[in-house]
């Protein structure tokens, strides 16, 4: 029982970011309204940025902000292993942008979805689309 | 054996694609035919000026793009090269006065494209005639496959569309589902596609391989029209006569036939082929043809039909004398390239006069037409005679050599078939000249007096007729050139 | 000036997009030609960028001057200088040719279009030219996300048919940025050389392998291999002909150039094909990406949705290619992306070029199309030749270096997949020229003259495309070149 539970227990950052991972990629792929399929996506991109972030912590760590003036940055040695390390962060940083200018896209086109529509069911829509094929010449 | 290298034979093969686009922007009809004779005889031109130096056993070289390592784009004219490209050349000549007569006699649709296509399409066929390698041979026989498929469907009816389908089938079908692979099996094996005299494979390949191969290659090259992968040639028929002429009857079909000559001498080698005993099945296969051919030709109504059937069974004729690995058989198969041609091509210039003076289209019809055109039908029964192979007409001499090729190889059951073919030749020829002149005058359904097809018509006819008696007295260059070829390729 | 070029390719679309955001709202007039200007700069530095990675093997640049691992290196050597160029001369073309389908399409949002169609082409080329891994994914969603606006953009059923893209490539992005996660975990660095300088002493954990199985799906997913194609064949019927000029022929095969690049630069041949015998089980996908594609194509009776087909089939053919795993195959991957790149833009440009005089793409709108519209028909006629596989076009020779490695790893199902789809491309093409050129009601002898008047399309849409596929002539007749100066030395040495 030990041998089962101590790598979930060790590893529960992984265990996470998969859990969210795939609710994210359900909402996906199972979900028919627009919108919900759009917070699908947003939750799977959080999973990754989680387990970017995740991997950058240290047992017993403090932030990465060293608390001097600008004497000269060899002045005072550092070491690594007291600050959680900072680049998984900012990488994340660039990557929460990313996901932010997505979501603005798929809303950007879910609205004219809306317009053209009037409504964000998928299946909704197939019947509207096929209902204006067989209408057309 | 001296090597010139120099840009005749690139010149050669552009003259015609250049033509293009002046015959695209003339401004009249005989502006328009003007250049095309143009074309054709620059064409010959700069193919007959290589002809003193091969006759001597020198070979032009010129390589265009180093486009893959070990197949350049290259030409290399050699004595089979240049008696090809001199036949095709010639004959443009002959066809293009022949088809002014014809399209304007008929009032065509479209006279530009078809001028265009077919200069494209000659290019193609000096392209074969003097490709360096494999690689160079299958470019210009697929642009001959595409050059020649508008020419084909000229009518653009329904008929046309059904026979162009099938053309693209059997043609495209085979060159890439067949050649391609076989070229790239042969590039994997030896790091080359280079025509080589010993033969490329010559050492490199099994026995099991090597038949493989020959069967890809032997049907790959579907325009030579080997049984079962014939019937495009019939079915091309629709096209309007002087493409059938020209392509059918001597570029196509002799590119298709080229080919296969060049793959075994070049690509497989004599020695190759003996020592596999691969000779047997192309033998086995040629005969066959030769036959059923025949056969189904005695079976014909349409003029074009039996034609087509004729000439799937004289093509085979030229497969069978390369298969007897023999030099005389293969002086016998080579020089039949261009006694066929000229004997071909007249019979189908007969069945396009005819059909442009009368709109007679089956032989059931034609009884009595001797009387009307005689000038037609005596060229037609002179070059008849020259297909089943009797003297005074060239296609005797082609037949002799086959003959005395059989017995050097020791292959007698190729001399029975040799035989009974021509029976078979006679017998579906003869009826139509006999019943075209000897009918009883009262039932003539033509009337009795002379009424041929359009000057320009009769006359090409005519001087191909001519041209296939004098080739069996004075055979030259054709002769030299056919034994050079042998002589190089079996390395005797 | 030379130093900069890496900067200078990327620097000029992205200055253009901004201006063309601005001279948007001035007068829309401005913006094309402002996009011109800055393809045409970018188009320089490819060209400038490849000449001195033959003259030096090899260019590199440190932006902000930072050394790797910590900044991130811009590095270009025979394989991305290559695909630099493709991507310039397929954009610069096709903008010269998507004006009048802008004005049709967009006309009030002329300016909104150009910016995308700039930010996009920025991205390519930062994917391309990059040598960092996470940095290859922001460019990678920069150029993402302008795709997906720029198809969501058009008319009809394109909003709906974007989006779909957007939620694919986002999986897809998604997947590629995990596995780098992974990878960065385990060796501490985002650089590319870096990562494969340490890899290789953990090439037989299980991240190393996890990390290159997500990253592979990610990117099977962005180039749409089948069976996660589905996105595509929608994507690429509704949008417009603008925007797929430019997406169609290059984003595919800019993920085709990532995951060469993943593979042998990052985890490097030794362990892609030697360790982890994935490659087979690869190139059977491959083999049914091609059969499937062809074979669906066939059923399609819209042009632009059938060339989405046979776009599934050919990216078959370079993922098949490259994994082979020899010399030939890899050349045969990386010069099909040239050559697909401009086979897909001509024939897109001929499709285009035909639905605006049709107004549409249905098999039924080209009757007599040689007569009325005989340029456009001479250059789809040698675009579609191109994907046939006639020498002397370029589709010829890829497809030849791709037969000679299938028959060289003895990968006999891989030839027969391409000379099958050769033959149903054959069928697919000749089914649309057979509508363009029968006229069945005729005569059995025409009497006379056709009566139809020729009614070409614009010359701004004609001209590209004749000058695209005299380049797929020329691109054919100098394999020799390109194989032997350029793609020679990107495959790596050690594979024969």
């Amino acid at each position: 029982m030990d041998e089962l539970l101590s790598p979930i227990l060790s590893k529960y950052n992984y265990w996470v970011y998969i859990t969210l991972m795939m609710i994210g990629l359900y909402a996906m792929i199972a979900k028919s309204n627009l919108v919900k399929k759009i917070i699908g996506m947003n939750i799977l991109q959080t999973a990754v940025i989680l387990f970017y972030v995740s991997i950058g912590a240290k047992q017993g760590a403090t932030i990465p902000i060293i608390r001097h003036g600008h004497e000269g940055a060899a002045a005072h040695a550092v070491r690594a292993a007291d600050y959680i390390n900072p680049l998984p962060h900012v990488l994340m940083l660039t990557a929460i942008v990313v996901s932010v200018a997505t979501l603005g896209v798929a809303l950007a086109l879910a609205i004219r979805i809306y317009r053209q529509y009037g409504t964000l069911e998928e299946d909704d829509i197939a019947t509207r689309i096929t209902g204006d094929i067989r209408k057309s010449p | 054996m001296e090597t010139i290298v120099s840009i005749k034979p690139f010149l050669a093969v552009l003259v015609s694609i250049a033509a293009v686009p002046v015959l695209l922007s003339s401004r009249s009809a005989n502006i328009r035919e003007g250049w095309t004779f143009v074309a054709a005889a620059a064409k010959f031109a700069i193919v007959a000026s290589m002809l003193p130096s091969v006759l001597d056993g020198a070979e032009f070289v010129y390589t265009v793009a180093e486009v893959i390592p070990g197949a350049a784009l290259g030409f290399r004219v050699d004595a089979m090269g240049i008696l090809f490209a001199l036949v095709s050349s010639f004959l443009w000549i002959v066809t293009s006065a022949y088809s002014i007569g014809y399209m304007r006699g008929l009032n065509e649709h479209s006279q530009t494209r078809y001028y265009c296509y077919f200069a494209l399409s000659l290019s193609a066929a000096v392209g074969v005639a003097f490709a360096a390698n494999l690689l160079t041979l299958y470019l210009f026989y697929e642009m001959l496959s595409f050059a020649t498929y508008p020419l084909v469907t000229h009518h653009q009816d329904r008929e046309a569309q059904s026979s162009g389908r099938k053309y693209l089938l059997y043609i495209v079908g085979t060159s890439i589902g067949l050649l391609l692979p076989a070229m790239l099996i042969c590039y994997d094996l030896t790091g080359t596609l280079e025509f080589s005299n010993r033969g490329l494979l010559a050492g490199k390949v099994s026995k099991e391989l090597a038949g493989l191969l020959l069967l890809m290659f032997l049907f790959g090259f579907a325009k030579a029209a080997v049984m079962p992968l014939h019937a495009w040639l019939p079915a091309a028929m629709v096209a309007p006569t002087p493409v059938s002429a020209l392509l059918h009857a001597v570029a196509v079909v002799k590119v298709g036939v080229f080919s296969i000559v060049r793959i075994f001498t070049g690509i497989f080698g004599m020695e190759t082929l003996s020592s596999f005993d691969l000779g047997s099945y192309v033998l086995f296969f040629a005969s066959a043809t030769i036959l059923l051919g025949s056969f189904i030709a005695l079976s014909q109504d349409g003029l074009k039909r039996l034609l087509a059937f004729s000439t799937i069974a004289q093509l085979s004729y030229v497969i069978l004398g390369v298969g007897l690995l023999s030099t005389k058989g293969m002086i016998g198969g080579v020089i039949h390239i261009a006694m066929h041609a000229f004997g071909k091509i007249t019979l189908f210039f007969c069945a396009g006069a005819i059909f442009i003076a009368t709109g007679k289209k089956n032989i059931s019809e034609m009884a009595g037409i001797g009387r009307r055109m005689p000038i037609t039908m005596t060229a037609f029964f002179i070059a008849a005679l020259s297909i089943i192979g009797m003297p005074p007409c060239g296609g005797f001499l082609s037949k002799w050599y086959l003959v005395l090729g059989a017995v050097e190889a020791h292959r007698s059951p190729v001399l029975l078939v040799l035989l009974f073919s021509s029976l078979l030749n006679a017998a579906y020829f003869m009826p139509i000249v006999y019943r075209a002149f000897f009918c009883r005058p009262e039932a003539n359904p033509f009337g009795n007096e002379i009424r041929e097809a359009p000057v320009f018509c009769v006359v090409p006819l005519v001087i191909t007729a001519i041209i296939s008696v004098i080739l069996l007295f004075y055979p030259q260059p054709f002769f030299r050139l056919a034994s050079l070829a042998a002589a190089q390729m079996t390395g005797m | 000036m030379t130093r900069q070029l890496p900067a200078l390719i990327i620097i000029a679309p992205l200055i253009g997009t901004f201006c063309i955001s601005i001279a948007g709202w001035i007068n829309k007039r401005y913006c094309l030609p402002i996009l011109i200007a800055a393809l045409g700069i970018s188009l320089y530095a490819s060209i400038g960028l490849l000449g001195l990675v033959i003259q030096e093997h090899g260019v590199v640049y440190r932006l902000g001057g930072w050394d790797p691992p910590w900044g991130i290196l811009y590095q270009v050597d025979y394989l991305n200088g290559l695909v630099l160029i493709v991507i310039a001369v397929v954009a610069l073309i096709n903008a010269v040719a998507c004006r009048k389908h802008v004005l049709e399409e967009y006309p009030d949002r002329v300016g909104p279009f150009f910016t995308l169609y700039s930010l996009f082409v920025t991205g390519l080329f930062g994917i391309v030219v990059t040598a960092d891994a996470f940095n290859l994914y922001v460019l990678l969603e920069i150029a993402s996300l302008s795709g997906y606006a720029m198809i969501g953009m058009g008319n009809g059923r394109a909003p709906l048919a974007g989006l779909n893209y957007l939620f694919m490539g986002t999986i897809g992005a998604s997947f590629y940025l995990l596995g780098v996660g992974y990878l960065y975990l385990v060796t501490g660095s985002l650089n590319m050389a870096d990562i494969a300088l340490i890899l290789p002493d953990i090439y037989e954990s299980r991240v190393a392998m996890t990390a290159f199985v997500i990253c592979m799906a990610g990117l099977f997913l962005k180039m749409a291999l089948f069976p996660l194609h589905s996105w595509m064949p929608n994507a690429y019927t509704h949008g417009s002909f603008a925007a797929l000029g430019v997406i169609a022929p290059l984003t595919t095969k800019v993920m085709i150039y990532v995951m060469i690049r993943i593979s042998l630069t990052v985890f490097t041949p030794s362990f892609v094909f030697d360790r982890f015998r994935i490659d087979e089980a690869i190139v059977w996908l491959a083999i049914i990406a091609i059969v499937a594609g062809s074979l669906l194509a066939l059923s399609q009776s819209r042009l632009k949705k059938m060339l989405a087909y046979v776009i599934v089939a050919e990216i078959g053919y370079m993922v098949g290619g490259f994994w082979l795993g020899n010399r030939q195959g890899i050349t045969g991957a990386v010069l099909h992306i040239v050559n697909d790149a401009m086979m897909t833009l001509c024939v897109f440009l001929a499709a285009g070029a035909i639905a605006y005089r049709q107004k549409g793409d249905d098999f039924e709108k080209m009757e007599g199309l040689f007569i009325t519209m005989p340029f456009t028909m001479s250059g789809f006629v040698v675009a579609a030749l191109s994907v046939i596989g006639v020498p002397p076009t370029c589709g010829f020779f890829s497809k030849w270096y791709l037969i000679s490695g299938g028959i060289a790893a003895g990968q006999y199902a891989f030839v027969g997949a391409l000379l099958l789809s050769s033959l149903v491309h054959v069928v697919l093409f000749f089914r649309i020229f057979e509508i363009a050129y029968y006229r069945p009601e005729a005569g059995h002898h025409g009497g006379g003259h056709s009566s139809s008047v020729i009614n070409e399309a614009p010359l701004d849409m004609v001209i590209p495309l004749l000058v695209g596929a005299g380049l797929l002539v020329v691109l054919g007749l100098n394999t020799g070149f390109l194989v032997d100066r350029v793609i020679r030395f990107a495959v790596p040495a050690q594979l024969i």
